[in-house]
């Protein structure tokens, strides 16, 4: 798989890009419309949904103020279960554990739970790089892999396919990775998802070692919890003989008895369901059922540089439900490619610098401008991250990393500076542009409501500014202009 | 060089060094009233995934794995099921064996109403997770004093030290627009037989 999001040009110009795509456009509507409307009505059916949200986001609270006890706990409960405990400081020594752990065994070949902390660190990629072969077997996870794309979307990395796209790839590329898909394969999605289970129940019956994730990690008990919809994950839970999970540090919750909010947040908010199909848990080795040799790969990778932004570590209570997706005015229009990352929409867009640090990276530091603040994520948020606040507060770091580089707005503040600062100046200059205005209404075919003329673009770096505005042609006279004109007429009368 | 796990522990103490003390949870969620008719809702609940539901008296189940068995010709149990299942095969198959068995039967540990989920936490008649997994119809029967209200009731119940399966109705996706789509990976057909007190 060649696919990457390394080298992705920043959010504006891929924006750009997706917008003039019709078709994703209407796919993207079309499927954030549906799970709207379901997530609303499925929240509106619990009475005590604040509540949840508000003990949700106390707990994950709690956990990251404690990070530390709390890994500690998780790992000796682990130990004592028979897991082997690793730790991971970054992508690349995630990758060095998993695939020693598989080379270690003889494995050339294993089964993938979908997981964003995978993905996050790239960890396919890295594994074939080794001869490994890690084949994804969510339905999503799938068509994305087959096509040789790139994931859009938290829950469902293939939100950007229709049912027609997704017939194409698996005629298409099935083939290649396995069993083939059904010569007379309809778009019909019963039909879609009954090839998808041939093609992978045999890798599933023949894998020797799964990777999986975990949506949360039980310090007390060092019980891993893994939610999903297909069985695909009970599969790669049950059957291998090894199992290795990619656990990021910030999954930890510090009870068992905590699971009873987010099995009740998480399911509503992401698939607007009750309850998803499947959620397996497990607690270490159980003799006679399941994998026999158990690994738990707990993954730092920039976390702890968000733990240390006090404002920004309230991103680490992300449960992935994508519920910000969803609801996001900017998401729905551009999808999930633009925002150049295996986290997109908003909370991507705070999540990405958060991880990576801002200032040193153009499509880092444009994501926290990818968004209207119209503050529809917060309202969805089951852990209540205030998605908004944390924007504003990564404009404010980008500004500041960027400090004494030349700006185009910095020198139109030092030029209104200069103007607003000389009363007489400041005439002068409003003749002037009075004098451009009555040029400018009698040459400009454009007018915004109101019938006043605008400027569509301006050369220059001014078109920067008019790239995605209108810039009201000056007024024929200025206030001061007209204040002195018609005192002048009055006191006359 | 220090190890991973120190530089972690390390990175993650400096990150604190400002952090605030720990907040109350508020646990008024636990404390809702439970819904008046549990069987009766969790009935509804469980169809509503498409699962089938049939309720049964006590004397009666054998004739109700029967009839949900259907046309399942090669049938799985776990040794332990207090139910007598006719030329049922015993659980020692491999995964592959398990490939080519038409249905599973089990009992479960508990049953939760208000989202419709039943919960294996593989003990007694529930068989290790292979079984209720691989099979294409899952038959499961759950008595009617096994139901709860809702989600905490559930999680207050069971041991996490055993490992566990939450089933709300039978596989399914929505991966493809969003749309839920029943069939991928586990059983297609699940079918919960209710079992009342005589």
């Amino acid at each position: 798989m060649s696919a990457t999001f390394v080298g992705m040009p920043a959010f504006p110009d891929a924006a750009k890009a997706a917008l003039a795509d019709s078709q994703l456009r209407g796919n993207l509507a079309h499927a954030t419309g549906t799970i709207r409307g379901k997530r609303a009505q499925m929240v509106g059916e619990v009475a005590e949904w604040e509540e949840l949200r508000q003990a949700g986001a106390a707990i994950k609270d709690n956990a990251l103020h404690n990070l530390d006890e709390h890994l500690l706990r998780l790992e000796r409960s682990l130990t004592e279960r028979g897991a082997t405990v690793h730790w991971a400081r970054d992508a690349a020594e995630a990758c060095r554990i998993v695939a020693g752990i598989a080379q270690d065994n003889g494995i050339d070949e294993l089964v993938k739970v979908k997981s964003m902390a995978t993905q996050e660190i790239g960890l396919n990629e890295s594994l074939a790089e080794q001869g490994i072969a890690a084949w994804e077997t969510d339905l999503a996870e799938l068509i994305v892999q087959l096509g040789d794309d790139l994931p859009s979307h938290i829950l469902v990395p293939a939100i950007h396919c229709n049912r027609a796209e997704i017939r194409e790839i698996f005629l298409r590329r099935m083939a290649a990775a396995g069993r083939a898909a059904p010569d007379d394969l309809t778009d019909n999605p019963a039909d879609l998802a009954g090839a998808a289970r041939l093609h992978l129940r045999e890798k599933f019956l023949s894998a020797r070692m799964a990777v999986s994730g975990a949506n949360f990690a039980v310090a007390d008990t060092g019980t891993l919890m893994v939610v999903e919809s297909e069985g695909n994950g009970r599969m790669c839970l049950t059957l291998p003989e090894i199992l290795v999970s990619v656990v990021g540090i910030e999954k930890v919750v510090p009870s068992w008895d905590d699971l009873d909010v987010f099995l009740q947040l998480l399911p509503r908010s992401s698939t607007g369901e009750r309850m998803n199909p499947y959620t397996s848990t497990w607690t270490g080795v159980t003799p006679g059922d399941g994998p026999q040799e158990m690994h738990v790969v707990l993954l730092d990778n920039g976390r702890t540089r968000a733990l240390a932004d006090e404002v920004g570590r309230q991103a680490l209570r992300c449960i992935r439900c994508s519920a910000c997706l969803n609801v996001c005015p900017v998401y729905e229009r551009t999808g999930g490619h633009a925002y150049g990352s295996v986290y997109p929409g908003p909370i991507g867009a705070i999540l990405n610098p958060l991880l990576r640090g801002v200032g040193h990276d153009e499509q880092v530091d444009s994501l926290p401008y990818a968004s209207s603040l119209c503050g529809a994520c917060f309202d969805a948020c089951p852990v209540r991250i205030d998605i908004p606040e944390v924007l504003v507060h990564l404009r404010s770091k980008v500004v500041d990393a960027h400090r004494g580089q030349p700006k185009p707005e910095a020198v139109a503040m030092k030029a209104a500076s200069w103007a607003l600062a000389d009363a007489r100046r400041l005439g002068r200059l409003e003749r002037v542009a009075g004098a451009a205005g009555r040029l400018l209404a009698r040459v400009l075919r454009r007018s915004a409501p109101g019938g006043r003329r605008v400027l569509g673009s301006l050369p220059g770096p001014g078109s920067r500014w008019t790239g995605a505005r209108d810039l009201p042609a000056p007024p024929a006279e200025s206030f001061r202009g007209w204040w002195r004109r018609t005192r002048t007429e009055r006191s006359e009368s | 060089m220090s190890s991973a796990r120190e530089e972690i522990l390390a990175s993650i103490r400096s990150a604190l060094a400002d952090a605030p003390p720990d907040v109350d949870v508020s646990r008024g969620y636990r404390d809702v009233p439970a819904p008046a008719d549990l069987v009766e809702l969790f009935a509804e609940r469980v169809a509503d995934y498409r699962a089938t539901v049939t309720r049964c008296a006590h004397a009666d189940v054998a004739g109700a794995i029967r009839a949900a068995l259907g046309d399942a010709c090669r049938v799985v149990v776990p040794g332990d099921l207090p139910y007598p299942i006719d030329d049922a095969l015993d659980d020692d198959l491999s995964a592959s064996e398990l490939d080519t068995v038409d249905a599973v039967v089990t009992t479960a540990a508990i049953g939760i109403a208000i989202t419709g989920t039943i919960v294996l936490d593989h003990g007694p008649g529930q068989g290790r997770r292979a079984v209720s997994l691989v099979p294409d119809r899952h038959v499961c029967v759950i008595r009617t004093d096994q139901i709860v209200a809702g989600v905490p009731d559930a999680i207050a119940r069971l041991d996490p030290e055993r490992p566990q399966t939450w089933i709300s109705g039978p596989s399914a996706t929505s991966d493809i627009e969003l749309n839920r789509v029943e069939g991928v990976h586990g059983p297609r057909q699940l079918h919960v037989v209710v079992v009342h007190p005589d």
